[in-house]
């Protein structure tokens, strides 16, 4: 335990030392690193992060709920149900081969493009929270899918023995032990679209990047792209 | 003449090409305990998945309890709370306990209160001294234990017929007696049941009548006085050799 913590300190005073000995080091410090710059612009910086949050989390909601949807409707069997299913196995390559960028474009323009001027006018954050819940859902129900049928066919077969409907039977048995099998993955999941939901930005929404962008080129100083990184990092610690 | 708990009649069941049950006509009278004997393939997990509308038939008709089960339109999940069915490995829901397994039916199927559901749970969970594990999940459990809870859960909801589809095959010898002795408790109560074994002893102890399937279809029934102790037909005696020695 000691002779770890010491090689750990001696790697990082060498790359420390390291560091402050390159030419440059006197003005990245200044341009990236600043604090009194960061501290500046954390207000601006901090509404964006708050905007991220708050797409995040009804983007995760509504993942879950189409997720589920969609995954139930692919595992129905019976050949009346092929229509559906072949629509929502449809769904899910449309929206995992289209990239999030089209996917925002094609929503946050299209959508406010089809109601023309005289209807309401949508926030940019709703159609990126909108074109988020549609890729992800595609990629969350594939993994509910794999959850779904990872667990065991005799545990249906139990359910179904005791009189439970097939939504009871879902709900009740099949899908608790489905999510407890693939919650790494959803955990994948849910961490790449964290990261994504920066992307709005493309549609005008200010989130902490985008913030911290205009501040950039408002004042000339990369710290306040540094405040959102460092920011994001903290909040995916949990 | 009272009407029987289950009547099957020309019961045929096909997987594609291959007809496992090939007309299969029996009846279950109340507080009858029936046995289905048989080699491996012979159908009789088979049939016990067609009588609880698990498998849907390709022909023929079933009765439970006077009500044609098998006739189209007719809600498979309303049939099957009024039957209950225990399986070779047990298939209990792993993330819930005992008590929850027992009292799942109840509660979400039949609408009984949780206070009442629990309350009836503990005292068949009490009956088996299984109490004291009444919270625990069941991979504590040894497998007598499991399939013992296993049997519970399915007679917690009083289904007019028990299924048991080789409830001891997949037991440790040892364990096997005290599942084997809950089914002669439960005889002893008067519940009617089928159940397809292996165990021919217990069968020839406990069953008031024992059918032997043979390829599909019912080659012999009768007392297991005659099945076992002079069996008429040459199959039925060449599988009792196998096994009675």
């Amino acid at each position: 335990m000691v002779i770890s913590l010491l090689s750990t300190l001696v790697l990082a005073t060498i790359a420390w030392v390291a560091i402050i000995n390159t030419p440059g080091w006197a003005r990245v410090q200044q341009t990236f690193f600043d604090p009194e710059v960061a501290l500046a612009s954390l207000p601006r910086v901090w509404d964006g992060f708050l905007l991220n949050v708050r797409v995040l989390l009804f983007a995760a909601a509504g993942v879950l709920v189409l997720s589920v949807i969609i995954a139930g409707i692919r595992t129905l069997r019976g050949p009346v149900f092929f229509p559906l299913r072949a629509l929502a196995a449809g769904y899910t390559d449309l929206f995992r081969g289209l990239p999030l960028i089209i996917t925002l474009f094609l929503v946050g323009f299209g959508i406010p493009g089809l109601i023309g001027s005289g209807g309401p006018r949508i926030p940019s954050e709703v159609l990126g929270t909108i074109a988020l819940v549609l890729t992800y859902s595609a990629y969350v129900s594939e993994v509910f899918r794999a959850g779904i049928e990872a667990v065991h066919p005799s545990q249906r077969l139990a359910a179904r023995s005791l009189g439970l409907s097939h939504g009871k039977s879902m709900r009740l048995v099949i899908l608790p032990q489905a999510v407890r099998k693939v919650t790494p993955a959803l955990m994948n999941d849910f961490v790449a679209m964290q990261k994504d939901v920066g992307l709005i930005s493309v549609l005008g929404a200010v989130d902490a990047v985008r913030a911290a962008q205009i501040q950039t080129a408002q004042f000339f100083n990369f710290t306040r792209t540094c405040s959102p990184a460092s920011c994001s990092c903290c909040w995916r610690c949990p | 003449m009272s009407v029987p708990v289950l009547r099957l009649e020309n019961v045929r069941k096909s997987f594609g090409s291959t007809e496992v049950l090939r007309g299969i006509d029996l009846d279950v009278g109340s507080h009858e305990v029936v046995a289905l004997i048989g080699a491996s393939g012979s159908g009789k997990s088979t049939l016990l998945r067609t009588i609880n509308l698990l498998e849907p038939l390709n022909d023929g008709q079933i009765w439970l309890s006077g009500v044609d089960i098998s006739a189209p339109g007719v809600s498979a999940d309303t049939v099957r709370a009024r039957i209950g069915v225990v399986f070779q490995h047990f298939n209990l829901f792993p993330h819930f306990s005992v008590l929850d397994n027992v009292t799942l039916a109840s509660r979400h199927v039949h609408r009984i209160s949780k206070a009442d559901a629990e309350a009836r749970g503990l005292e068949l969970l009490d009956r088996i001294g299984l109490a004291d594990q009444a919270r625990s999940f069941p991979d504590r459990l040894s497998g007598g234990q499991q399939q013992r809870a296993a049997i519970v859960r399915a007679i917690a909801t009083n289904p007019d017929v028990l299924l048991l589809d080789e409830i001891t095959s997949a037991l440790d010898p040892e364990l096997v007696t005290e599942v084997l002795d809950l089914v002669r408790d439960l005889k002893a109560d008067g519940t009617t049941i089928v159940m397809a074994t292996h165990e021919m002893a217990f069968a020839r102890d406990v069953a008031d009548r024992v059918v032997f399937l043979d390829h599909g279809v019912i080659a012999e029934q009768g007392t297991p006085d005659e099945v076992f102790g002079s069996p008429r037909e040459p199959r039925t005696r060449e599988f009792l050799s196998r096994f009675l020695g």
